[in-house]
């Protein structure tokens, strides 16, 4: 059944237009059976000639239509009448049937109910009420990026052209209503669907598997918005080239990144731990630091991941054997060695004896497996690197512990949360490249000395009236805070909160970890790392005067605003008040002698 | 010609006729009003409002709403009609027949505005 429909056109004009013939037929038969009802004379109970009105007509023609049957009323049918009825009863039961059948039809079609999945759509993108996210691509990095929005109160829409992944979504427990819409989303009019022009929209990431997808998006969401965020996946160097030519906010290229990382990792092994554990999500157990070793690498798999990492080893010095089992799709360098890496024969061949580090980059998660597998048994103390490609895979690739996991979906949400929910570590961190190992080192055993067994935490401390009222009234009133202030014990003032600021930012200036006597302004906001216990001591100082008093000078005070109306203890109070009513006064005199005018 | 025009259109006009077929008549006089012309006009009516759904101009939102307005006021009439004579037991006279004719005049009036917006559409469509 083809229902032909618009954009635009609601699920009730569908379903009248569907409908409009059952509807006329029964109220055609109705019409004829009531009239014939009236025409066709009757005998009442005194055997005299007697007529139905309409109001009886009606009445018996519902009752039978709808196959209640109460009988021949008000008096017994005669022959012809009887015979009209048998007529009737036949023609009023088809035209029901057809009208349900229709509606039944109707309901259960394709169209239908897509029809319906996307008006409820759009009802609930009308209904956002909270800044949102358009998700494009709703595979395992979709879901892990949209999972952690969730977990950082932001909300998201999700588009993606596979029906199944969308029906997923009912089954799936979300801790928000998370709309969905089937459709491709490089096509701009499903953007504009999915809400790009609504004002609560924030952004559009694309996160499909294709690159010329992406691009697609990215290059329509620009075009319709061009002020909102539009973050990009990109799997090669002319994709992301390409994408960053427009003004693309962000190009995430897992490839990329994680062999810039690897690098990081081997020149300045705590700047890269330091990066681990300030982006890792809050609550993951320690990382411990890695030392991927210099000299002879092997690269099993020359895709896009294995020619990054080729790049990247090549230019630091590391001489790399390339295995690759398709030498013509992908086009290796010369000395290649021909094979997939999971027998013995191909990485012997490729000396893995000698080597020191073998990366397992094919796009197939069951051969990398084999080869770190194979490789450890030939040489235990080769440094391995583990390419998963299906999240599926996650407890295999974790329990084979290989040096270093490449989780591209990982990669990707990580450094897409960085950009929109904490950009202040993005600023961080870009900061800190900057500096040498040895900095990286001390700041590294300074967070140690903090950290029990979890990653440290991280937050970000602005200096407003609606976040911290107390360091607001002490600025106002001209009395200086220290940064430090912040970070004393609520119970000793001369013990610190276990955390290290890491940044503060000044409008559009950066301090990299700032002095604890640096005094605060207004608008500042500080990056912090350090323990839960701390963030939440820190929001008790700046929230309250008492205990920003005591960490200042150590002194308990008491607050009460009885307190300090009686003894007149806080100078400021009273002639604020007194500002108060001298303003008011004055207004009224102001109306008075208008008045009088 | 299209078919469905011709009986879109036919139920319009007829809705009208048989509308008027009732109104015509002294209004206080129940021996000029048949129950029989107030059944078609209500039948007929229905049907052209089931038809008239499910369009989509500006044009024939405001058909439908004439044809809401028409059922409306032919149903109130029926109603009148059976609640007098049935719910309440009195014999037709000329007060509650002037009620149910006003009222299926109001809805003639409704459908005469249904039909002239018909014609305008029609005539501007294509010359």
């Amino acid at each position: 059944m083809a229902i032909d429909l618009r954009p635009g056109q609601s699920l009730f004009t569908l379903v009248f237009r569907r409908m409009r013939s059952p509807l006329v037929a029964l109220i055609t038969v109705y019409a004829v059976s009531v009239l014939g009802m009236t025409l066709i004379p009757g005998i009442d109970d005194q055997g005299q000639p007697w007529k139905m009105s309409f109001f009886h007509a009606f009445y018996f023609v519902s009752f039978m239509g709808s196959t209640i049957g109460f009988g021949e009323l008000p008096y017994p049918f005669t022959d012809a009448q009887r015979l009209w009825v048998t007529v009737i009863i036949y023609a009023s039961v088809i035209s029901w049937l057809y009208a349900i059948g229709t509606m039944l039809a109707l309901v259960q079609s394709q169209n239908f109910r897509r029809a319906r999945g996307e008006q409820s759509f759009t009802r609930k993108i009308k209904r956002l009420r909270e800044p949102f996210y358009i998700v494009c691509g709703f595979g395992d990095t979709g879901q892990s990026l949209v999972r952690s929005l969730h977990l950082n109160a932001q909300r998201a829409v999700v588009i993606d052209n596979e029906s199944e992944r969308i029906d997923l979504i009912d089954s799936q427990d979300w801790d928000y209503t998370l709309p969905a819409l089937f459709g491709n989303a490089d096509e701009s009019n499903n953007l504009s669907k999915a809400g790009i022009h609504h004002r609560n929209c924030k952004g559009v990431v694309a996160m499909t598997q294709n690159d010329n997808t992406n691009l697609q998006i990215a290059l329509s969401a620009k075009i319709l918005e061009p002020n909102i965020k539009v973050i990009c996946r990109a799997q090669t160097l002319d994709a992301e080239r390409n994408m960053a030519s427009f003004g693309t906010d962000l190009v995430v290229n897992p490839y990329e990144t994680f062999a810039e990382d690897l690098v990081l990792a081997m020149e300045k092994p705590s700047m890269y731990l330091l990066e681990r554990w300030i982006t890792a999500p809050a609550g993951t157990e320690l990382i411990d630091p890695v030392f991927p070793p210099k000299g002879h690498w092997i690269l099993c798999g020359f895709g896009r991941f294995g020619k990054a990492m080729y790049q990247r080893l090549l230019k630091h010095g590391n001489p790399v054997t390339v295995v690759e089992a398709k030498p013509g799709w992908t086009n290796p360098p010369k000395n290649t060695i021909i094979g997939r890496g999971t027998e013995a024969e191909t990485l012997q061949q490729a000396k893995v004896k000698h080597a020191v580090g073998i990366i397992a980059g094919t796009n197939k998660d069951v051969d990398n497996l084999s080869i770190l597998l194979t490789a450890e048994q030939l040489n235990p103390k080769v440094f391995s690197i583990l390419r998963q490609e299906l999240a599926v895979n996650h407890h295999v690739s974790r329990a084979i512990k290989p040096a270093l996991l490449m989780d591209h979906s990982e990669i990707i949400t990580s450094r897409i949360l960085e950009n929109l929910i904490t950009p202040l570590t993005g600023h961080f961190l870009r900061q800190a490249r900057l500096q040498e190992e040895q900095w990286a080192s001390v700041l590294v055993s300074r967070v140690i000395a903090l950290l029990e067994d979890e990653v440290p935490l991280t937050w970000v401390l602005s200096i407003r009236k609606d976040k911290t009222p107390a360091v607001w009234e002490q600025l106002r009133n001209n009395h200086d805070v220290l940064l430090g202030d912040l970070m004393r014990s609520t119970t000793d003032h001369l013990i610190n909160l276990p955390c290290i600021p890491l940044l503060l930012q000044r409008r559009r200036k950066l301090h990299l970890l700032p002095d604890e006597a640096m005094p605060l302004k207004f608008g500042d906001r500080i990056l912090f790392c350090g323990r839960d216990r701390a963030r939440n001591r820190m929001n008790l100082i700046c929230s309250t005067q008492e205990k920003l008093h005591f960490s200042q000078t150590g002194e308990t005070r008491s607050d009460g605003w009885l307190w300090n109306l009686l003894f007149n203890r806080d100078q400021e109070k009273p002639q604020s008040m007194l500002d108060h009513i001298q303003k008011n006064g004055h207004k009224k005199n102001k109306k008075k002698s208008k008045t009088n005018g | 010609m299209n078919l469905e025009k011709v009986v879109f259109a036919f139920f319009i006009l007829l809705a009208l006729t048989l509308n008027f077929g009732f109104f015509l008549g002294k209004m206080t006089n129940p021996v000029e009003h048949s129950a029989y012309a107030l059944f078609a006009a209500v039948v007929v009516s229905l049907i052209a409002t089931v038809l008239k759904i499910g369009h989509r101009t500006h044009v024939d939102a405001f058909l439908l709403a004439t044809s809401l307005v028409a059922d409306l006021q032919l149903v109130t009439a029926c109603l009148v009609w059976g609640v007098v004579v049935y719910g309440m037991g009195i014999d037709m006279n000329a007060h509650y027949m002037s009620i149910i004719v006003s009222l299926s005049g109001g809805a003639l009036l409704a459908n005469i505005v249904s039909v002239i917006i018909l014609m305008i559409e029609t005539a501007t469509q294509r010359l």
